[in-house]
């Protein structure tokens, strides 16, 4: 099962490489992982999207909770949340086929933000299924550079304890 | 008042109650032996850094105190790994302190660079690279309960070489900054009521009790609990000595090479306490058959320990010694006269034996030292067939009397480790149960032990091989003893004479008691040459993957 693991972290060096070192070492498989200072500057947030049986997903999660630097970890899988990615991707817009993109990126409420006379470029942010469906509708079109954040993710309602 | 960055290293250490530390200088590091020169924290110059982090090791294991190592950047700082390594595998307290490049070479590959928080990140409890003379006092502080507290362990700190010399004034901060550290040491009073209801309703229990019954000295309140509901004993390696072994509760330590009664046991029980241990494949043989019938309760201070091999009935986590001191007012008496008759008979038929052919038998030795020095002495090992030898013959009566590189196996542990115990208990008789493959790993300290007079004694048990390694030879190879034998092994004694250090042969049996009395009268090192029976093997014994109660016994 997919779960999305939300670690506070101190803001400091090597707390990266010591939560990558843990997953290097034991040979987890992650979906991706998503770093960002949080709104206290002291603290980041790591947003983990791991896949894997339960019984590793809670040996994950004890081994985050035991790195130093590691202030709090959650599960947020069962839980309400809201889940984003973002990306970035560069279409080929060959002449005559500007207007399509565009379609696209008007009904998946995307935004062009660069433009040149081959390509353009799109940023575009959601779940990650919607993400998925707008690239594989640009592929006709010829995808030039995919670049994606990995999933951030954020419990509904009252902040998450 | 100024200070260098180095003298606030050691104003820290000593500080957080480090008094001895174990080390090599270069370039480096300079300027913190140049502080140290006339500090009262004293430095003992080993002639390996391996040698250095086992020092610092075995000086904890002995003490229950943190030990420390310092060692130069490079070659120095790598040359620890092992020694980290091995305190990280069997949770031993240690600083160990490198020296680093000037902070504006870090990544340049200046000359005795290595990225030593990099290469020791999964080794270490934790880790540091001080960036600024100021963070020093904090940093050791943190570093000091960090290794201390939850589950013990090594911590690095490594100080730039700028860093170290800079100078800054006043009195610094030395709080600790550790929000995300928070080891839960009293444990769920609800679970410990469960866990007493447990017991109370078993009618085959047994407690077994790794190397986090010593750590968290629970000794006295694990045998009250055994006590208390007249619960069988058996200990792992690590936990040799968390109860008398000569104790009528106790069955010895289980596992590969662990007694007959010990694996029945476990594996007849509807109950495994486990305390402070891990459930490791040495002990548990086969896991999948491994007390099937069993319940387990499992304390522990690491809740990533717990469920990791095995699954669990029960988790409790926290500190061994906390836990059962709630616990044991909560168990019923019983006496399970039905499950000490079968422990009984177990007992009396299967005991450890050996072949008495006139050969010089290493069991035979290991147990005149226990009689030669009433079994007070402190026994640190080496690895293979030496440690398992000593383990199973000794009849450890106190903890922190068994000294071993369990979880990592280190070869050439066992000399360095006996050094750093003999400094942390000056008044204890030390002996290193050496082999001698292990022995030639670290056999460079017989300068340290010449030089302090460290009065550490050696027994050798010499057989000329690799021996552990060619027991699995002999038994599941097909006796194809692929280099395993030490063709080319020195003259020990002369080497020992050559370092200035009493040595002794020994090639019969009726010489060993003379030979460890004349020894124990030797104020300084020895090393004993015992020429043991080269092939005598190590049984009962466990295959690999079989399970616990499949013991073969060729003795
Ligand atoms: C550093 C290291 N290298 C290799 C091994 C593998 N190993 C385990 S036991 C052993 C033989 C040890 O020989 P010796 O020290 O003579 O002890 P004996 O078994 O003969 O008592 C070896 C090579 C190890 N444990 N550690
Ligand atoms: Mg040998």
């Amino acid at each position: 099962m997919r779960h999305i693991i939300s670690a506070m972290v101190k803001n400091e060096g090597g707390v990266l490489a010591h939560v990558a070192g843990l997953f290097a070492a034991r040979a987890y498989n992650i979906d991706s992982l998503n770093v960002g200072e949080t709104e206290d500057p002291a603290t980041s947030r790591m947003t983990i999207a791991i896949r894997g049986e339960d019984a590793v997903i809670e040996q994950v999660i004890k081994q985050l909770r035991k790195l130093v630097n590691v202030i709090k970890v959650q599960d947020f899988s069962g839980r309400e949340c809201v889940e984003r990615d973002l990306m970035l991707i560069k279409v080929t817009t060959l002449p005559g086929k500007r207007g399509e993109v565009n379609d696209l990126v008007d009904i998946f409420r995307g935004k062009v933000v660069d433009i040149s006379h081959k390509d353009m470029v799109v940023e575009l942010s959601g779940p990650e299924a919607k993400v998925d469906a707008f690239i594989s509708l640009c592929q006709p079109y010829g995808i030039r550079e995919v670049v994606r954040s990995g999933r951030i993710a954020m419990v509904r309602g009252t902040k998450a304890e | 008042m100024t200070r260098t960055g180095a003298q606030l290293l050691i104003d820290s250490l000593l500080d957080v109650g480090i008094n001895t530390l174990f080390g090599i200088p270069g370039g480096v590091v300079i300027p913190i032996f140049d502080v140290l020169y006339d500090s009262e924290l004293n430095a003992v110059l080993m002639r390996h850094e391996q040698a250095a982090a086992h020092a610092a090791d075995g000086y904890a294991r002995a003490s229950g105190r943190l030990g420390c190592c310092l060692a130069t950047s490079g070659p120095g700082a790598t040359n620890l790994v092992t020694g980290i390594a091995t305190a990280n595998f069997d949770s031993v307290p240690i600083l160990a302190i490198t020296g680093q490049v000037r902070t504006d070479l870090i990544g340049n590959d200046a000359f005795q660079e290595a990225d030593i928080t990099g290469i020791t990140r999964g080794i270490t409890k934790h880790n540091y690279l001080v960036r600024h003379a100021e963070d020093i006092p904090r940093v050791v502080h943190e570093a000091a309960h960090i290794a201390t507290t939850g589950r013990f362990g090594p911590v690095l700190i490594d100080i730039p070489v700028d860093v170290s010399t800079s100078k800054v004034d006043g009195e610094l901060q030395s709080d600790l900054q550790l929000p995300g550290y928070k080891p839960n040491s009293v444990g769920n009073p609800r679970q410990v009521e469960r866990a007493a209801e447990l017991i109370n309703q078993s009618s085959r229990p047994v407690l077994y009790a790794g190397g986090g019954v010593i750590a968290s000295g629970a000794h006295q309140e694990l045998l009250a609990l055994a006590q208390a509901g007249n619960i069988p004993v058996t200990t792992t390696l690590m936990g040799l000595g968390a109860i008398p072994e000569d104790h009528r509760l106790s069955l010895k330590m289980l596992g590969m090479h662990g007694t007959p009664v010990a694996n029945y046991a476990v594996m007849s029980s509807d109950l495994l306490i486990a305390i402070g241990a891990r459930f490791d494949d040495r002990i548990t043989g086969k896991i999948t058959e491994f007390a099937e019938h069993a319940k387990i309760l499992h304390v522990d201070i690491d809740p990533s320990s717990i469920g990791k091999n095995i699954k669990v009935d029960l988790p409790v986590v926290g500190d061994a010694r906390q836990i059962l001191l709630r616990l044991t007012p909560l168990i019923e008496e019983r006496n399970r006269s039905e499950w000490w008759q079968q422990i009984e008979n177990w007992r009396r038929d299967h005991k450890f034996s050996y072949k008495n052919d006139g050969k010089l038998k290493p069991q035979f030795v290991v147990q005149q030292i226990r009689e030669v020095t009433g079994g007070e002495a402190i026994i640190c090992t080496e690895v293979g067939q030496n440690q398992m030898w000593a383990a199973q013959w000794f009849t450890f009566k106190r903890p922190r009397q068994f000294i071993s590189s369990g979880g990592l196996g280190t070869m050439g542990y066992g000399f360095p480790a006996a050094i750093g115990a003999q400094f942390a208990r000056p008044e204890a008789t030390v002996f290193e149960i050496a082999g001698d493959g292990s022995f030639q790993m670290n056999i460079q300290e017989l300068a340290t032990v010449a030089r302090n007079n460290t009065p550490v004694k050696i027994a050798l048990l010499n057989n000329g091989y690799l021996g552990m390694v060619r027991q699995w030879q002999e038994l599941f190879y097909q006796r194809r003893y692929s280099h395993t034998r030490l063709n080319g092994n020195p003259d020990f004694v002369k080497v020992a004479d050559a370092y200035g250090v009493a040595g002794i042969r020994v090639q019969k049996s009726e010489e060993v008691r003379p030979a460890l009395e004349k020894a124990l009268k030797i104020d300084g090192p020895v090393l004993l040459d015992f020429c043991i029976d080269p092939e005598e093997n190590v049984f009962p014994m466990v295959p690999t993957d079989e399970r616990l109660d499949h013991m073969i016994d060729l003795a």
